[in-house]
This record gives structure tokens, C-alpha cells and sequence, in this order.
């Protein structure tokens, strides 16, 4: 059976499915028995009673560390950090506990624990609720990092996530939670760690996270129609652990690539998607990998300003563009290379 | 206290002393690594409290944990080859000194971070209490990790949730290098956790016959479901925060002034007659020394262990 569902939806019935199916899941978080300012979590305390979906005091770290150490006894908790911007206050249980108990205890303990929270720009909430951080996580060895792109996989992601016997940070986004799309119920595991060919192509690769898979798609669509260019688009998923064979056979055969995100370009996750990429099919590129992010600016409130802030479909295109047309123009290399980001 | 459980204490302090200053010759000859926090003068507390836990009770510590790690069970020839980081080690090399794991005797680990346990023990309460098993857990911490946000925050979900926790704070004046004064105006650490309204009380960590009463109280309380409670010992620590630390901060002490503190001495003097701890310390030293053989008899890690063990299958 499959019906259409918000992203909110689609990560509220899987979070009841797993807590039916195992007594150990239990969701603690703050507000998490209101369901939360997204309502993510509304109904599960009804369901499941305020012991197993505990409302917490607004204190990451401690919450976050409980939730680490219940899972080192026994407990699959799915922990929820209502913002990303947030996941500062609980990074030192996340990072010097919850990814390294594992490995420090030699394999004797291991952390079956889900972090979601979510982030990203486009509701004026300003620079400490709007961020996106998920390249903090990933240059930390233990933890592995999920960003779904919609409800379908955010559903069968989370059912991996829940599964998985290590810490799994489950970034959504804010702007795709009333997104709908058909979910299949029971949503089917989706495996963490592959990659999503979302839309195939022969000219060039769009690598995409998150939101920025919907606008590689209308990306796509107007490069098909108004340039006659075909892009193939591809969803990672996971950024740890990365599909790199499939991202790098893309590319082996387009051989341009652009890589997108809507976190700050400088430093973020695409800089790893670029450099792994480069590396694995530095014969096959015809161009430079181009890189589309935010710029090196905490997130403005302003409603014009933070229109210009936010990547989307529009940078893309420019990004592609310059791979493009690489060595077609008589610009310096570095001229092309800042037209991409500007 | 029966002089038959006064013994088993004394046995386990002496286990731990023997233990702790042998790892300061071996660090002095760098054969153990890293940073070496030392308890001379505080095995007192880890015996009376962790001599009386199940195998399935959950211990967490922190920086300073060999005597807690050896006093809840943790076998000292794989404790010492973890700190001279070889393969046989507890942790197999990978944890050391400051890391200590044996899951198998429930010391669920130390960790680096002052504080960092405390809400790791919170939810290992909250998996015995959603569970409904009557495992207890205990954390160990310093008067130092009192002023770290981790322990409010932990304190204030734990006095809500009531769940069966106790704190164990060893509270030896020192925050590292500097004196209680000079971290908080509150000097008891009983005080600090006053207003939430859980029991609290504070004892002489060199008063093992005190230590073991009190604790023994909570745990029966524990047992049954009830919690949290904080146990305040006020102990010693003979030694600088970690082994090179040049103490300029503190005067030496008078040899009567350590006997007074001293929780070996003064168990022996009310309970144990000499020759029975004579054969006691004798047997514990022997004991490091076949550890000290057991791990140097060990080979080191093979690097390659390292990428394997990451994430959990």
C-alpha cells in the first residue's frame, strides 16, 4: 500500500512502527510528548505512555548523553535535537562519547542510538535556527550521518537508522517537512550507505543533499529544455558512509560533475564530495567540479536577504554551466571558478 | 562492620595501591601511557562501595578510575596490559588509562571528559528502570566535575525522573591543579544538589566502615527501585592530579597527617590484626607483578585492528 505523506508524516508513522515493533525504542527530547514545534512526534505519547516518550528540560548535553548511555545498556533511544544549531550543547556527548565507545572499549559497547534533528534556512528564523551543520558530523569517525531528501526516504531511512548498532545523526530538513509524496506502508528499509539515482543523464553529474535534490531536479528539467542538456542527479543519502563507486561511475561517464548543498560552501561536505571525487576520476573530468553552497555568511533574517542567500535551482544551473562551457570562454581559469560561487 | 567483609576491603585497597604505584614506576620508565591519574589514598571509597555491587550493576567513572575499575572486578593482569597498550589489554590498546571498559563486571567505562559519565549512568538507570530489571548504577566523579554544566543538568533530570542512580562524588579539594575555594563559594557537594530533595549525605572517605554504611543504605534503597541518591566522600588524593604534575600548589604533608587520612591504616588499626594484612598487602603485590609479567609478555596491537573497529556490525 502506498499513500501520500508529509515528510513530517512519514517520519511520525515510522517512529510509532518501530515502537511498536520493539519495546527498547523508546523518543526522549524536548517537548517530544507535545509532538513538538513540527508536530514530528505528535501522538507517540498517547501511543506508547511518557515513559517510553519522554519530555526532557531544555539540556542537550545531559539529554543526549542519557540517551547514549541507554543505549550502551540496552535501549535503541531515538534522541531529538529540536534544532541542528542546537547540536552544539550536546556535541561532547555525540562526539567523545556516543562515536568513540565502540572503538575505545576495544568492541566491548556499542551505541544503538538515532540524534534527529533538522535544519536549514527559509522561514526567517535567522542565524541560530537555520543553520546547516552535518560536515561537523561527518569528520567524526563512529558516527554516521543521514540527510533524506524526502518522505519516502526519510521513512526508510529511519527504519535503517533505528536497526543500525551505531550512532546514526538523522539530519531533516524544516523546508521539505510538509512536502508530500506516496510512502509505502510499511515503509521498507532503505540501506544506509547507498546512493539514489534520482534522475539519469549523460552530460553532467549532480551530486545533491537534502533539499538541493529537489532543485538539481528543476535544475535538470529547465538545462533539458532550454539548453538541451542532460543531468544526471544523484542522491547520496548517507554521507557516512558515502556511495562513492556509484557517485564516481556518474562522473566517469558525464565527466563534469557539480556537487550542491545548503550549507555554507566553505568547508562544508561537498569540499569531501569534490576531493574524493577528483581523486577517483581525475582521468575521466572534462572540467573542474564545481561547488554550490551558501555563502561565508551566518544566515540572514530578512526576507529578500535570505532569498539571496539560499542556493537553489538557480545556482545550480550557473554551477553546471561553468562546467559546461569549461575552456569554451576566453576567461582566466580563476574567473570561471568565481563565477560559480558568486 | 564484620571483620570478614573488613578483610575483603582491606584486600581490594590493597590491590588498588599496590596496583597505582606500580604504574607510577612503570610511567616513570614510560612503560604505561598517556596521562596517568593516580587514587593513592582514596581506595577506600572504590572498595566499601563497589564491594558491595552485582556483577550486572553498572559502574561509570571517570579520569581517576583504576581503583574503581579494580574494585568492581576488572582482572589486573588485562588492566595493566591496556595500560602498557598491548593486545591482551581490556580494551585491546585501544582504550587505556583514561578508557577503562570490562562490560562483563559492569564498569561500563571512564571516560576523559569531567562530567562527560554522569549522564551516561542516568541512562543506564533509565534502561533498568523501562526494562524493570534492579540493576543499580553508580558514577564516580570529582568535586571538579561538580561546576560543569553536565552535572546540573544531570542532577535536575535525575531528581525528576527518580530513577535507581547513585553519585558517588570524592570530593578531594582539588580541581586539578586548584582548591575547591576557588571553583564554587559552595564547599560540601551534598549542598550543591540540596534543593532538588533527594537524599544526600556527605561521610570521611577515609572512614571505610562509614563509607560502607552509608552507601550500603542507598543501594538496599536502590535495590528497590528508589533513587537517586549522592554520596559525598571526602577524600584524599596522595598524589598530583595526574603522575608529573609538580604540585607547587600544595604543601607537603606530615607522615601522621597521611596516616590520619590514610584508609589502609586506619581500616587495619580497627579491624585487622597485622599479620592478616601483612599477608594481605604481600599477596596483592605479588599479584601486580604477575600482571606487570602479563603484560609484557603480550605483544603490541596489530594497526590493522584499528579501521575494524569503528562502527559495530
Amino acid at each position: 500500500m502506498s499513500g501520500e505523506l508529509t515528510f513530517v508524516d512519514a517520519v511520525n508513522r515510522t517512529l510509532a512502527h518501530a515502537m511498536r515493533e520493539d519495546e527498547r525504542v523508546i523518543v526522549l527530547g524536548e517537548d517530544v510528548a507535545e509532538g513538538g514545534p513540527y508536530l514530528v512526534t505528535a501522538g507517540l505519547a498517547e501511543a506508547f505512555g511518557r515513559d517510553r516518550v519522554r519530555n526532557t528540560p531544555i539540556s542537550e548535553g545531559a539529554v543526549c548523553g542519557v540517551a547514549v548511555g541507554a543505549a550502551q545498556s540496552g535501549l535503541k533511544p531515538v534522541v531529538e535535537i529540536m534544532f541542528i544549531d542546537f547540536v552544539t550543547l550536546a556535541l561532547d556527548q555525540l562526539v567523545n562519547q556516543a562515536a568513540k565507545a565502540h572503538f575505545m572499549s576495544g568492541g566491548q559497547l556499542s551505541v544503538p542510538l538515532v540524534l534527529r534533528t533538522q535544519g536549514g534556512s527559509g522561514q526567517r528564523n535567522g542565524a541560530q535556527h537555520s543553520q546547516s551543520l552535518e560536515a561537523w558530523l561527518t569528520h567524526v569517525p563512529g558516527l554516521k550521518v543521514v540527510m533524506p531528501s524526502g518522505a519516502a526516504d526519510a521513512a526508510g531511512l529511519l527504519r535503517s537508522a533505528i536497526a543500525d548498532p551505531n550512532p546514526v545523526v538523522f539530519v531533516e530538513n524544516k523546508s521539505l517537512y510538509f512536502r508530500r509524496e506516496p510512502v509505502p506502508d510499511p515503509a521498507e528499509a532503505i540501506p544506509i550507505g547507498r546512493a539514489h539515482m534520482v534522475r539519469s543523464g549523460r552530460d553532467i553529474t549532480i551530486v545533491a543533499l537534502s533539499r538541493m535534490v529537489g532543485e538539481a531536479l528543476t535544475a535538470a528539467d529547465q538545462l533539458a529544455s532550454e539548453h538541451g542538456i542532460e543531468a544526471e542527479v544523484i542522491d547520496p543519502r548517507t554521507l557516512v558512509p558515502l556511495d562513492l563507486a556509484t557517485l564516481a561511475q556518474s562522473v566517469t561517464r558525464t565527466g563534469r560533475a557539480v556537487v550542491a548543498h545548503e550549507a555554507v560552501t566553505a568547508g562544508g561536505f561537498g569540499a569531501e564530495l569534490a576531493a574524493q571525487l577528483q581523486a577517483a576520476a581525475f582521468d575521466y573530468l572534462e572540467a573542474p567540479i564545481q561547488r554550490v553552497g551558501a555563502p561565508y555568511t551566518p544566515v540572514p533574517v530578512s526576507p529578500p536577504l535570505e532569498d539571496a542567500y539560499r542556493p537553489g535551482a538557480e545556482e545550480i544551473i550557473r554551477a553546471a554551466r561553468v562546467a559546461l562551457e569549461w575552456g569554451q570562454h576566453d576567461a582566466e581559469p580563476w574567473e570561471k571558478g568565481a563565477l560559480a560561487s558568486s | 562492620m564484620d571483620t570478614e567483609v573488613a578483610v575483603a576491603l582491606l584486600r581490594t585497597m590493597w590491590r588498588i595501591r599496590r596496583f597505582e604505584e606500580r604504574v607510577a614506576q612503570l610511567k616513570r620508565n614510560l612503560q604505561v601511557h598517556g596521562l596517568i591519574h593516580l587514587s593513592v589514598g582514596g581506595e577506600g571509597v572504590a572498595a566499601a562501595v563497589c564491594g558491595q555491587l552485582r556483577d550486572d550493576d553498572a559502574v561509570y567513572s571517570g579520569h581517576r578510575a583504576h581503583g574503581h575499575a579494580i574494585a568492581k572486578g576488572a582482572p589486573l593482569n588485562t588492566m595493566m596490559a591496556e595500560l602498557m597498550g598491548r593486545e591482551t589489554g581490556l580494551c585491546r590498546g585501544l582504550g587505556g588509562s583514561m578508557h577503562l571498559v570490562d562490560a562483563e563486571h559492569g564498569f561500563m567505562g571512564a571516560t576523559g571528559v569531567v562530567g562527560g559519565n554522569l549522564p551516561l549512568a542516568l541512562g543506564s538507570a533509565l534502561t533498568s528502570h523501562l526494562t524493570r530489571t534492579d540493576q543499580v548504577t553508580v558514577v564516580f566523579f570529582g568535586d571538579g566535575a561538580v561546576q560543569a554544566g553536565h552535572f546540573n543538568e544531570t542532577i535536575n533530570l535525575a531528581a525528576l525522573w527518580r530513577l535507581p542512580l547513585i553519585f558517588v562524588c570524592e570530593n578531594n579539594g582539588f580541581a586539578e591543579f586548584t582548591s575547591r575555594d576557588e571553583h564554587s563559594t559552595i564547599e560540601r557537594v551534598s549542598d550543591v544538589v540540596a534543593p532538588y530533595g533527594f537524599e544526600r549525605t556527605t561521610v570521611s572517605g577515609s572512614d571505610v566502615p562509614a563509607v560502607y554504611e552509608a552507601f550500603g543504605e542507598y543501594l538496599r534503597a536502590a535495590r528497590s527501585g528508589s533513587g537517586p541518591f549522592l554520596l559525598e566522600c571526602l577524600t584524599y588524593r596522595r598524589r598530583g592530579h595526574y603522575e608529573g604534575d609538580q604540585q607547587k600548589y600544595r604543601d607537603p604533608e606530615a607522615e601522621e597527617e597521611w596516616r590520619e587520612r590514610d584508609p589502609i591504616a586506619r581500616l587495619t588499626e580497627s579491624h585487622v590484626d597485622d599479620e592478616a594484612a601483612t599477608a594481605i598487602e604481600r599477596e596483592a603485590a605479588a599479584e601486580i607483578e604477575e600482571a606487570v609479567r602479563f603484560a609484557r609478555d603480550s605483544p603490541f596491537p596489530d594497526p590493522a585492528i584499528t579501521a575494524g573497529l569503528v562502527y559495530a556490525a
